[in-house]
């Protein structure tokens, strides 16, 4: 099963004529992921060759979706661009727009994301800057490298990307059945709450992980859906205890503001809600085994 | 990035939002009173800094004429307000206040949209009367696409109680205001107090601005708002060789890929760190790729901050691979030569680490230490900054 992202997903490129989707496509074939084309409306009815794979570049979104049968599609664009291209595959009714790009203005994620809301949520949004997702053995789309780990039982769920490698690397004897990065921005589309969901409902996932930071009240609101509705084992993990207040850590969300968004009231808000707090992703990854045993 | 009030107060004049006439110094002699002879002497003189509660500390005072305003200007600047030493002085007319307002407009990012707050509560501050009188505190949610026109900024001065003689004037504000919001790509725009002057007029008496530093490839003018001279030296200096780095008050450096793995190597190095009395120096992300031009860079402001007794470098290698973060950190210690004096400890993991190990062992650098564990190598970190005091 996995969530989201399957091996009968046919991914589309947004921006795979340019240097990020240069790097990355050829990445996501070797990792089994069946990319059906890109789309650059200035090369649109060229030809791109990735190791034998002859892919066509399509003017919009619409055209790829229509050619090849497309419900994912992987944004590569620089920030200038993004919010259209965001904008371009909510109003094509894709079913999955994975972000990857860094560096959005959050008025233009924002507007992004009404709109995919006014329109009545037809495409699921992942991201922006996120690693993106990988159902290991089905298909990865995004820059998730695919040989960390094996398909598995785990399913994770992180608004960072390298803790997301690191915590599939600690449990790589397990495996995933998905791993769901959903970016470190303040305005992002699939939410901890969401993929927490679609893991409950998932049969192939017996075990979440859930990775947070500072910043926002995700986790909190995440806690309270667990305690509610999540039967399956949950542990998490949250990185920038010995964050300051006001400073940007990295992800433009990753910020203190006053007393809001600290680690410990994220921790404090999961361990109330039953969910095992690991002080460190090793620890993260022994409690996880501990409640999989 | 915040701006400070009289930054606020510029782009609120420059969209049309009414403001009290003032100028900025920093001494207080010649420009104070300058100032203040401009604006006809009777005016007030306000602290620059970035922290709430200035006026109780002393740091915003009326003066009478303009050497009163020089005086004042003098005793307030080179204060500390909070750990923040006061620079420059707002001088700017005084107003009659009949009555204080709030209002601001920010990012809600718990419901992913914007947000509208008023109330007639202002003055204070507003997470005060948000916790002791949240019926005084309206919130409107903004789209994002539809945005606020005169019909909406109603709404909300409306839903605040506004006496209803300061509906459209406040309403008018409020559309200005949303035009600094949206065009300035700011994630908020705060003016409290709004005032009703005793002639009747509203106008922003104080304002915070926060930009989004995301936006700055299209707001050219913003990266004139950022403050250099203020900013920490190490921080400055990282900034421009294009590193995302934050000093932080420890003995232990931190360098790492990614923002989420390098906040959780500050903690494990913290834990670690408790029993021998030493904590993270600093947060530096060096990003996917870790070339050794990079490297050598990040270790470079690490080890530019006296107080750093050992480095851990911690990296996994997720498309980076670990071989090339390894030669990086040889090829960077070449190039720092003699400026590398302080133990590094290293933990690779992830795409090619034996090769990435192996590298680094068969380059038996005095200065390096590897260690195959995050926490293994927090550790040690610590236990080699607590041994170098």
């Amino acid at each position: 099963m996995a969530i989201f992202l399957n091996e009968n997903s046919k991914v589309i490129v947004q921006g795979m004529t340019g240097s990020e989707g240069m790097k990355h496509t050829p990445r996501m074939l070797r990792a089994g992921t069946t990319v059906v084309g890109g789309v650059n409306p200035r090369k649109a009815g060229q030809k791109v060759d990735f190791d034998g794979s002859s892919l066509p570049v399509f003017g919009t979104v619409a055209d790829a979706m229509a050619e090849t049968g497309a419900d994912t599609t992987v944004i590569f664009v620089p920030p200038a661009f993004a919010k259209s291209a965001m904008l371009e595959a909510i109003d094509a009714g894709i079913g999955l727009a994975v972000v990857i790009t860094e560096g959005i203005p959050v008025h233009d994620s924002a507007t992004a994301w009404a709109h995919a809301v006014a329109t009545g949520n037809k495409t699921r949004v992942i991201g922006p800057n996120c690693p993106g997702i990988a159902s290991p053995g089905k298909s990865n789309a995004g820059i998730i490298p695919a040989d960390i780990t094996g398909p598995g039982s785990i399913g994770l769920v992180s608004k960072s990307g390298t803790l997301t490698y690191q915590m599939m690397y600690e449990l790589r004897d397990i495996g995933f059945s998905t791993a769901v990065g959903i970016g470190g921005d303040p305005v992002i589309g699939t939410t901890h709450i969401d993929a927490l969901q679609a893991f409950e409902d998932d049969p192939e996932t017996s075990a979440i992980v859930m990775i947070g930071e500072i910043g926002g009240d995700a986790e909190e609101r995440a806690a309270a859906y667990i305690k509610e509705h999540i039967t399956k084992p949950v542990v998490g993990y949250v990185a920038g205890f010995t964050a300051p207040e006001g400073k940007t850590m990295g992800h433009a969300g990753a910020i203190v503001s006053g007393s809001s968004g600290t680690a410990q009231a994220k921790k404090d808000a999961l361990e109330a809600a039953g969910v095992t707090v690991g002080k460190t992703p090793s620890e993260t990854a022994r409690l996880l085994r501990d409640r999989v045993k | 990035m915040d701006l400070y009030e009289y930054q606020a107060r510029d782009l609120f004049a420059k969209h049309g939002v009414p403001v009290l006439d003032g100028a900025v110094a920093d001494t207080a002699e010649q420009q104070a009173r300058e100032i203040a002879e401009r604006f006809g002497g009777h005016v007030v003189v306000k602290a620059q800094v970035k922290v709430g509660g200035r006026g109780k500390a002393g740091g915003v005072k009326l003066a009478s004429d303009p050497a009163d305003a020089a005086e004042k200007a003098g005793q307030i600047l080179g204060m500390d307000i909070k750990g923040h030493t006061v620079h420059r002085v707002l001088i700017a007319q005084s107003a009659e206040i009949a009555e204080e307002y709030y209002v601001s407009f920010l990012l809600d990012r718990s419901n992913r949209t914007f947000l509208a707050m008023a109330s007639v509560e202002g003055g204070v501050e507003i997470e005060v009367v948000a916790a002791t009188k949240p019926e005084a505190l309206a919130r409107i949610p903004i789209s994002a696409i539809e945005g606020v026109d005169e019909a909406k900024a109603r709404e909300i001065a409306q839903a605040a109680k506004f006496p209803a003689e300061l509906i459209d004037p406040i309403a008018h504000v409020l559309v200005k205001l949303w035009e600094v919001f949206t065009t300035e790509d700011a994630t908020l725009v705060e003016v409290n107090p709004l005032v009703k002057t005793k002639d009747g007029k509203v106008l922003a008496l104080d304002g915070k601005v926060t930009l989004d530093d995301n936006a700055e490839f299209r707001q050219a003018d913003h990266a004139a708002l950022e403050d250099s001279a203020s900013a920490d030296p190490l921080e400055a200096k990282a900034k421009a060789l294009n590193l995302n780095y934050v000093k932080l008050d420890g003995e232990v450096g931190i360098i790492g890929n990614g923002a989420g793995l390098v906040m959780s190597t500050l903690d494990v190095v913290a834990y670690a760190g408790e029993k021998h009395g030493v904590k993270p120096a600093n947060f530096l992300d060096i990003g996917g790729g870790a070339s050794a031009e990079v490297m050598a860079n990040g270790l470079s402001v690490v080890l530019g901050d006296a107080d750093v007794r050992s480095v851990f470098v911690n990296v996994f290698g997720g498309i980076t691979a670990c071989d090339a973060v390894a030669d990086g950190i040889v090829a960077a210690l070449k190039i720092l030569g003699a400026e590398a004096t302080k133990p590094l400890v290293v933990r690779l993991d992830g795409n090619n680490v034996v090769e990435g190990r192996r590298i680094l062992t068969e380059a038996a650098h005095p200065l390096v230490t590897l260690v195959d564990t995050m926490d293994d190598a927090a550790a040690k970190a610590a236990e080699l900054a607590a041994v170098g005091a």
